[in-house]
């Protein structure tokens, strides 16, 4: 998709990371609601909504996992040029990207203290497809329950179980974008 | 325009503000703190709220700002101006027509849809504050769901007046885990926290944000023998004759003369628009 880490950026930052925040913020705020998410490109594997994602919130003063799969020297470059972030290992992580196996196992990202669970991880996760189907989804920001083809409903449960600890997902594909939040019930349907 | 940028903050600040948004959404009724900056007002005008919505908006919003449910007062100008200034977005009174509305201590009349955001100006976050003072405390209450001390304040409202006598900034539980306050809001708009629109809170000079998703269970606090009512003046609008909206109570001579009137002004003015009249509307002959 690109092979120069200099490009694949905001053109107007200010403007598109507002609509990017605003497309995160209602998925984030609706479980199962998928948005469409543009405006940043970056080296293969990584997803234009993904790497949207990252220009809107990472920064230097987030430390930000690349799992395998995605820990490639390309990305590593993109990532240095557009964002800064630090890149460290699971349990430093504030964010992480990858695909769902190799973010695994997720117990080794901080799920936040008891005084402070904001302290926890964002997982971005790149799916090869994303529609309303699939797991059953409950909970805050769903008015009655709302589908969602999640990799695997055990983990999203387990998460789940530790609230208000726990990690907060984000779902990507191509330019489309989804979130389970840690407050959300996940079953299978 | 071109002399700001977008929204006035700076990149990182918003990237900063928009990650403590998105904890506060994942983590309904639980205070974010962020590094809430300087803002060209003084703190207890708004900083909150302003901040998070200079974090929220894009150029195609339409914004409203209301203070104490009115369009028209000093703070709900100015900020309004502000954005109109900063971020170039289109602003209105019509809460039907807002995208984003930021509110200092009311929820419109008006039932809020699910392409709204309400960002509220909070003085104070912590609701077990004025029990105990100590962040490290209440920190600590919070973690542990300790929230026999609030039930304690609200038994003593019980044994000194009979009944609860808190009529704002009512304490509320989200979704049946943190205690939160929910702004200095009047109880009666207590009920309208379960709203179809993403609510969003900042406070400014304690430094914390936090959020309630749409439709998430929002208690307030009562007890079995004593439940929560949501209360208002026992009157009708003087200009609208509106039965069930929240009044306020204004003094129109020296002799004890009063009138009560709908604290929301664009409730109060499109139900006029409509024909409805009440008690003090001025004749049809009188203009």
């Amino acid at each position: 998709m690109l092979d120069d880490a200099l490009t694949g950026g905001f053109d107007d930052a200010p403007v598109q990371s507002a609509r990017a925040f605003r497309a995160a913020l209602s998925a984030l705020s609706r479980p199962g609601k998928i948005e469409t998410i543009t405006g940043g490109y970056a080296p293969d594997p990584v997803s234009p909504a993904a790497a949207t994602l990252l220009l809107t919130l990472c920064d230097r003063e987030t430390p930000l996992h690349l799992a395998p799969g995605h820990d490639g020297q390309a990305v590593r470059d993109w990532v240095a040029f557009h964002i800064g972030a630090p890149l460290v290992g699971p349990a430093e992580a504030m964010f992480a990207l990858g695909r769902w196996q190799a973010l695994m196992p997720v117990t080794g990202f901080p799920i936040g203290t008891a005084e402070y669970p904001d302290r926890s991880a964002t997982l971005i996760v790149e799916l090869d497809t994303l529609t309303a189907s699939g797991a059953r989804l409950t909970g805050p920001g769903i008015e009655t329950a709302a589908h969602l083809s999640v990799p695997e409903v055990r983990v999203l449960r387990a998460n789940r179980a530790l609230f208000p600890l726990g990690l907060d997902f984000f779902f990507t594909s191509e330019t489309r974008l989804a979130a389970v939040p840690r407050s959300t019930i996940v079953e299978e349907s | 325009m071109p002399d700001y940028n977008f929204a006035y903050l700076d990149e990182q600040t918003k990237r900063m503000i928009r990650r403590a948004i998105l904890k506060g959404v994942a983590i309904p009724g639980y205070q974010v703190p962020f590094a809430s900056r300087e803002m060209p007002m003084p703190y207890g005008w708004g900083t909150g709220g302003v901040q998070v919505s200079a974090a929220c908006l894009v150029p195609e919003d339409r914004l409203k700002v209301i203070d104490q449910g009115a369009d028209d007062t000093t703070n709900a100008v100015s900020i309004r101006k502000f954005f109109e200034k900063t971020a170039g977005i289109d602003t209105t009174e019509h809460t039907g027509e807002a995208t984003v509305i930021q509110t200092r201590h009311r929820i419109p009349e008006e039932p809020l849809t699910d392409d709204q955001i309400l960002v509220y100006q909070v003085p104070i976050p912590e609701p077990l504050r004025f029990l105990e003072p100590r962040e490290t405390e209440t920190r600590k209450m919070h973690a542990l769901e300790e929230y026999g001390l609030m039930h304690v304040k609200l038994y003593e409202d019980i044994a000194r007046h009979g009944h609860i006598a808190t009529s704002y900034a009512y304490p509320v539980k989200v979704e049946g885990r943190y205690v939160m306050d929910p702004s200095p809001i009047p109880k009666f708009d207590n009920p309208k926290l379960e709203s179809a629109a993403i609510q969003l809170f900042g406070a400014g000079r304690e430094q914390r944000i936090y959020a309630i998703p749409p439709y998430t269970r929002v208690v307030s606090l009562d007890f079995e023998d004593h439940p929560f009512v949501a209360t208002k003046a026992d009157h009708a609008c003087d200009l609208c004759g509106a039965e069930h909206s929240y009044l306020d109570e204004v003094i129109i001579d020296d002799a004890g003369g009063r009138m009560f009137v709908c604290s929301d002004t664009d409730f109060c003015a499109s139900r006029q628009a409509q024909g409805h009249r009440g008690r003090l509307s001025p004749g049809e002959d009188a203009a």
